[in-house]
């Protein structure tokens, strides 16, 4: 059994703060198929496209007919705990710094022996579940569980240094207007997190979700306006220190197209608010939580985008609003170069239409603010980089994965004439 | 000696004082709010270019972002549809005798302590000048209110049904202008026009009738606590902006001291 992770005690101003260090990061272009199923919490192998046998690790060529067309797919991560050994020495000062490790080797239902880390609650000789996470490095790695969840199983520390679980860490959320920041706040407090800074624009205009945030517990309202360079400084100076996880869900949207517009006037404030508001927030917040991500239990350890799924493919009738979130994912691919050396891990968060006035016109189905707390809070506690929240984020997520020219002219349409 | 060199002495001397009207430009301050679904009304903003540092290693500097009317600003009658065809109606073609002259103040601090919606009514001016005299023609009128001492949420006033704050009557404008040809009119809140001003008709009855009749307009203002109803002048002068509806500028009143 796993002990209780307890709240960190407060820091003391007279030890140097950790570097952090990281686990290695050179894998074969082939094994990177691993890293990408695991940015999205998927466990994959490669199956031969001829003999249908599985492999590992990751290769080439099928280890058995040689065939060259081994594509990716979900298998069960089920199998069995053969072996296990404690490594108790090592050169690489992530693991020296984490002693005693443990690893196994398992024997996966689809076929393969894997070789991998053991969560403290597996046993040899019984049935584990295997999961495929991103290390602080940025790749996949295998990590063994009890079939069977177990008492306090997600405090275990190699569990929860593959995953960025809001459990004891205080988060940043940039917008108090957005329709899911209540939502959003109420999740995270469910899920452990000590405190919440949620910023708040304009105050000299009505807010209707202050008094329900103010009202919340660990919840503190604080002035923070992602268009203004000094109010992101000035939030940042107060406390960049102590920002373990930043979500950035500020957004400004309008309808239409280039046409439609007219002019470039609401497509600068997208502009405004979903990109320079993020590149202002991350100037201001990255290095600060790039320095802190060994800094134990509530060490720095995420950066949250909400980003509409037609970041991928523009959605004609919010042409220019697709636009300005194309440019913000653009911009989180390169925080995730930026933020890499540091372990600081970015997750998006790929939604559909939401339920909120701007999308009012727009058919069902439509994302709850509930329903994108809940991603967050999910993709935060298993550690993910890569998230569709709701249908039809999934669905053009993946149609976009198998052909982005398909998806094109799927979604750019002018009906037939007469 | 001049009578231009008299004037700079005395103001140096301080028998002549200079009153500033003019809010400090800062991102925080409220601007006029419209409908999501139309344009709205851009913030102050400041990016630094360099800070002495690898951008530029002596100078500091800073590009600025703002609206014409973000800020205490000045209305050209080009700002409103009655004025847009207008002959000189921008801020560029305005003629520089009309960014000095005399102002008179209207003290409505009492009313508006009272009713955030106090209407500067034409039996207000008449009584007003009963005690200060007939305003003169093309003269500028400001309406004191106190309301730049406001701060925050307090200054827009907005609601579920819109800002409230005082603003002058329709009538009480058409009779500045057709009665008294005044050269403009001025407030220190966030338009010329009351906050429910909207709901007049015609909608916005200062910007409709004063920049319909070439007049201007100046909003955002403070300070006017420290002017006497009388005898003052003011300094407005709005940036050259070509076809410019409005501009930022720092307004100031110059008091004689006796007047003070």
């Amino acid at each position: 059994m796993v002990d209780a992770l307890q709240p960190p005690a407060r820091k003391n101003p007279l030890l140097r703060t950790v570097s952090p260090t990281r686990p290695p990061e050179s894998r074969s272009r082939a094994a990177l198929g691993l890293s990408v199923a695991a940015a999205s919490g998927r466990f994959a192998l490669q199956r031969c496209s001829e003999c249908s046998s599985y492999q590992y690790p990751p290769r080439d060529a099928c280890h058995r007919c040689l065939c060259v067309e081994l594509p990716w797919h979900d298998v069960s991560p089920q199998g069995k705990l053969l072996a296990e050994t404690t490594i108790r020495a090592s050169t690489k000062l992530y693991f020296r710094e984490r002693m005693p490790w443990r690893t196994g080797s398992v024997q996966l239902d689809a076929g393969p022996v894997v070789i991998c880390h053991l969560h403290a609650d597996c046993k040899t000789n019984t049935k584990v579940r295997l999961i495929n996470r991103l290390d602080r490095s940025g790749q996949g790695v295998m990590l063994a569980l009890p079939i069977e969840n177990t008492v306090n199983m997600e405090d275990d520390p190699q569990l929860r240094v593959l995953t960025s679980n809001p459990k004891h860490r205080r988060i940043l959320i940039s917008d108090a207007r957005s329709p899911n920041s209540v939502a959003i706040a109420g999740a995270l407090v469910q899920a452990g997190a000590s405190a919440i800074f949620i910023g708040e624009s304009e105050s000299w205009l009505p807010n209707a979700q202050r008094d329900e945030l103010a009202s919340m517990e660990k919840v503190s309202l604080l002035p923070l306006d992602v268009t203004d360079t000094s109010s992101v400084e000035r939030l940042a100076a107060e406390l960049g220190g102590k920002c373990d996880i930043l979500i950035n869900n500020a957004r400004f949207m309008r309808e239409g197209g280039v046409l439609d517009r007219g002019d470039t006037g609401f497509a600068k404030q997208e502009m405004e608010v979903n990109y320079f508001g993020l590149m202002r927030l991350a100037q201001a917040f990255g290095p600060a939580m790039c320095s802190r991500t060994s800094d134990g239990v509530n060490s720095a350890v995420a950066w949250v985008n909400l980003l509409s799924v037609h970041c991928l493919s523009n959605h004609a009738s919010f042409g220019c609003f697709s636009a300005s979130h194309s440019a913000a994912h653009s911009l989180s691919q390169s925080l995730r170069a930026e933020f890499r050396a540091s372990g600081l891990r970015v997750m998006n968060v790929y939604t559909g239409p939401t339920e909120d006035d701007w999308y009012q016109p727009v058919p069902p189905p439509k994302v709850q603010p509930e329903a994108i707390a809940r991603s967050i809070v999910n993709g935060l506690q298993q550690g993910l980089e890569e998230i569709c929240c709701g249908d039809v984020a999934k669905d053009i997520y993946l149609r976009y994965q198998k052909d982005p020219l398909v998806l094109e002219k799927q979604m750019t349409p002018a009906g037939d004439g007469p | 000696m001049s009578l231009l060199v008299q004037m700079a002495e005395q103001i140096a001397q301080g028998s002549i004082k200079l009153v500033d009207l003019t809010h400090t430009l800062d991102p925080d301050f409220p601007v006029i709010i419209l409908p999501p679904e139309f344009g709205q009304c851009a913030r102050f903003r400041m990016e630094e270019i360099s800070c002495y540092d690898h951008r530029g290693p002596a100078w500091k500097w800073h590009n600025l972002s703002l609206s014409e009317h973000t800020g205490t600003h000045f209305d050209a009658p080009a700002h409103w549809v009655s004025g847009k065809d207008l002959p000189n109606n921008s801020v560029d073609e305005i003629a520089l005798d009309q960014f000095v002259g005399p102002v008179v103040v209207m003290d409505c601090s009492d009313g508006a302590r009272s009713d955030e919606d106090f209407e500067l009514s034409v039996e207000i001016i008449k009584d007003w000048e009963s005690r200060h005299g007939t305003i003169q023609p093309d003269c500028w009128v400001l309406m004191r209110t106190d309301w730049s001492k406001k701060r925050g949420a307090q200054y827009l006033n907005m609601r579920e049904d819109g800002p409230h704050s005082p603003g002058p009557t329709p009538e009480a404008v058409r009779f500045l202008i057709e009665q008294r040809n005044i050269r403009g009119f001025g407030t220190e809140t966030v338009g010329t026009d009351a906050g429910q001003g909207a709901h007049y008709t015609p909608p916005y009855p200062a910007h409709f009738y004063l920049h319909g009749a070439g007049k201007y307009g100046l909003q955002c203002l403070a300070n006017l606590d420290q002017l006497p109803a009388t005898g003052a002048v003011l300094i407005a002068a709005p940036l050259k902006i070509r076809n410019g509806t409005g501009s930022p500028l720092r307004v100031m009143a110059l008091v004689e001291e006796a007047q003070a």
